[in-house]
């Protein structure tokens, strides 16, 4: 695949950066493995990988099921501790950041865990202000004005009011993203954010991620397996295929189609669409 | 019922008071009631003559029956609902899980086994017995967590089934050693297994009160962090909560609740499911209102309980644990049907 994937210890093409000033993001050789006993051979790797990342930008981790773009963003968000290699945010390694701190920096949107109480969603919200507030957290009203912005800022201020558990999974996911973006990150981490979302509401999400990207001071990064949606929408995307990163760059480098035919194990094919994004077809014929 | 708007300092600080006034008033109409029927103004004035120390113009009704009899049943009611309600509440947040409660996961149990053993070996060392059943409560939790747990996650019905389980076991052992005793105890065996608050106090309860207020204000310094682990435990990791230290917090305090509260009354049930349900109906599932609503509610449920096992079928008395189950079972059952349905 190095014929056609940008290879990965020495990728030619990554984002300029302003000359002095570290990336948003970089990861840098990172790597893990998942022991399931102690002496057992490891259950997973995951293989050394590099990337950066600017402000900005809207980075997409793609791949077929159990790649490894999970792990990769549990290794990007802190709370896994890579095997060797490190993560850095604004030049800062995230070893260096106590649990506050970080959450003041990292917001993480994962697949959703149910409630076990109650909740109404501007409360939900709120716990996105957890980090910057002191032992009892009794809100302020700027912790109340700022849950309410992030709520209109995903289109969701109609939703405060009502129960968590009232209301449908596609408004959820907004609630949820709104309670990351109440954290004030500098670096957003989404884990496979359209997985219940029919594909209107999924490109929705993707034009609302984009758009904090370009006017948000985030970065951020989204965990997929939707091809489509990344051509579509990432400035960057890296391919994940059994532990390995196999190739990063803009989607147009890194989409080639012998190698996503490979990966998927689909009959897939790249187009060249408008606007120079790649466009993936799939082809199914019957003889 | 439409949410209520986000808590506001201001709003626990008015449900404590309240309830908290609630409770006096229920505690008074307490101390009336019995076999023998002292007025308001009666109680009242017993109340103030023993807190002044003003005791030359006590009545007999009042040091004999309101001081001796009733006041000290009172206050250890208002002890042990208060205890085992918060540490209910901490398990369901600890456990994710709104059905746990230190009865219906076989704490209580293990907590009552511990002392039971502790009296076989050493009678005259409460201490010894609430150590013991300190240990027997850690050692519940420790096991119910790791038996309720499936392909690697906490599955809830596995876990009530596993704390069901070994409270029945544990009820038979207690059985077992208290039939196998000399000189055979039956009111004895009502205390350890149904919850009974007619057994005078083994230690002043001054100190048992102040280590039980202590352990809720541990508890209470999680709030914050509790209600964010009810949400998820890796999303409470990931805005910034020390998720270890909290469990270990609410694991260990939840414990000594429960043992304290079985040491001086045997395995009430249901009040630690009870009454954290009403209170999240009443006010809201934020933690920094339920934990002091909990403590509150269940003096006041326990109490209520309390007042009625010594009084329905009077001059016979209930064991307290009869009454809250007969309360509780329903609304656990009712509970467990919505959380399936």
């Amino acid at each position: 695949m190095s014929e056609t994937g940008t290879p990965l210890a020495n990728p030619r093409d990554l984002p300029v950066f302003a000359p002095g000033e570290p990336p948003r993001l970089l990861a840098e050789h990172l790597s893990y493995a998942y022991h399931p006993g102690r002496s057992a051979a490891p259950r997973f790797t995951l293989e050394p990988v590099s990337f950066r990342a600017r402000r900005g930008e809207l980075l997409m981790i793609v791949g077929p099921n159990a790649s490894g773009k999970t792990t990769l963003l549990r290794l990007l968000s802190g709370l896994l501790r890579p095997l060797a290699g490190h993560v850095e945010l604004d030049g800062v390694s995230l070893e260096k950041l106590d649990a506050r701190t970080r959450a003041q920096r990292i917001a993480v949107v994962q697949q959703e865990s149910p409630l076990v109480f109650p909740m109404s969603a501007v409360e939900y919200v709120l716990q996105g202000r957890y980090p910057y507030s002191r032992r009892l957290h009794f809100p302020s009203t700027d912790d109340l004005d700022l849950a309410m912005k992030s709520l209109e800022q995903v289109g969701g201020a109609h939703l405060a009011e009502r129960w968590m558990h009232e209301i449908s999974g596609g408004e959820k996911q907004r609630v949820v993203l709104a309670r990351a973006l109440a954290q004030q990150p500098l670096l957003l981490l989404l884990d496979e954010p359209t997985l219940h979302l029919d594909i209107g509401g999924q490109v929705e999400l993707l034009r609302q991620l984009a758009a904090l990207a370009a006017n948000g001071r985030a970065t951020i990064v989204v965990v997929t397996h939707e091809l489509g949606l990344a051509a579509e929408f990432a400035d960057q995307v890296v391919l994940m295929h059994r532990g390995r990163a196999l190739g990063t760059g803009k989607p147009s480098e890194v989409f080639q189609e012998t190698v996503l035919r490979e990966v998927f194990a689909a009959p897939l094919r790249v187009e060249p669409g408008a606007s120079g994004r790649p466009r993936i077809v799939l082809e199914v014929r019957t003889e | 019922m439409s949410p209520s708007k986000p808590l506001t300092s201001r709003k626990v600080i008015g449900v404590t008071l309240l309830l908290a006034l609630l409770l006096l008033v229920v505690a008074v109409i307490s101390l009336r009631l019995g076999a023998v029927s002292i007025s308001t103004p009666q109680v009242g004035a017993c109340l103030v003559e023993a807190a002044t120390g003003n005791t030359a113009h006590m009545t007999a009704d009042c040091r004999m029956i309101v001081l001796d009899l009733r006041l000290p049943r009172v206050l250890l009611a208002l002890l042990v609902g208060a205890s085992l309600s918060v540490a209910g509440a901490g398990f369901q947040a600890l456990l994710r899980n709104p059905l746990a409660d230190p009865y219906v996961l076989g704490v209580s149990s293990g907590a009552a086994l511990g002392a039971i053993l502790a009296l076989l070996v050493q009678p005259r060392t409460t201490i010894g017995t609430m150590a013991a059943a300190f240990a027997g409560a850690l050692l519940t939790v420790a096991a119910v967590y790791f038996l309720g747990r499936r392909h690697g996650h906490l599955d809830s019905f596995t876990l009530l089934l596993a704390g069901i389980i070994t409270a029945s076991f544990f009820s038979a052992i207690i059985m077992f050693l208290m039939a196998s005793l000399p000189g055979r105890d039956l009111r004895g065996m009502a205390f350890w297994l149904m919850g009974d608050l007619s057994s005078p106090l083994p230690v002043r309860t001054g100190w048992l009160m102040l280590v039980a207020w202590m352990t809720i204000g541990g508890v209470y310094t999680t709030a914050a962090d509790l209600n964010l682990l009810a949400a998820g435990e890796q999303e409470a990791e990931h805005l910034g909560v020390n998720v270890g230290r909290v469990k270990l917090v609410v694991y260990l305090a939840g414990s000594l609740l429960t043992a304290l509260a079985v040491s001086v009354s045997g395995a009430i049930g249901y009040i630690g499911l009870l009454v954290p349900h009403v209170m999240r109906m009443l006010f809201g599932s934020d933690y920094r209102l339920l934990i002091p609503a909990s403590a509150l509610g269940g003096a006041l449920a326990l109490i209520i309980a309390d007042t009625l096992a010594r009084t329905v079928i009077a001059p016979t008395e209930l064991p307290v644990g009869a009454m809250t189950a007969i309360a509780g079972a329903p609304v656990f059952i009712y509970l467990l049907r919505r959380k399936l349905g």
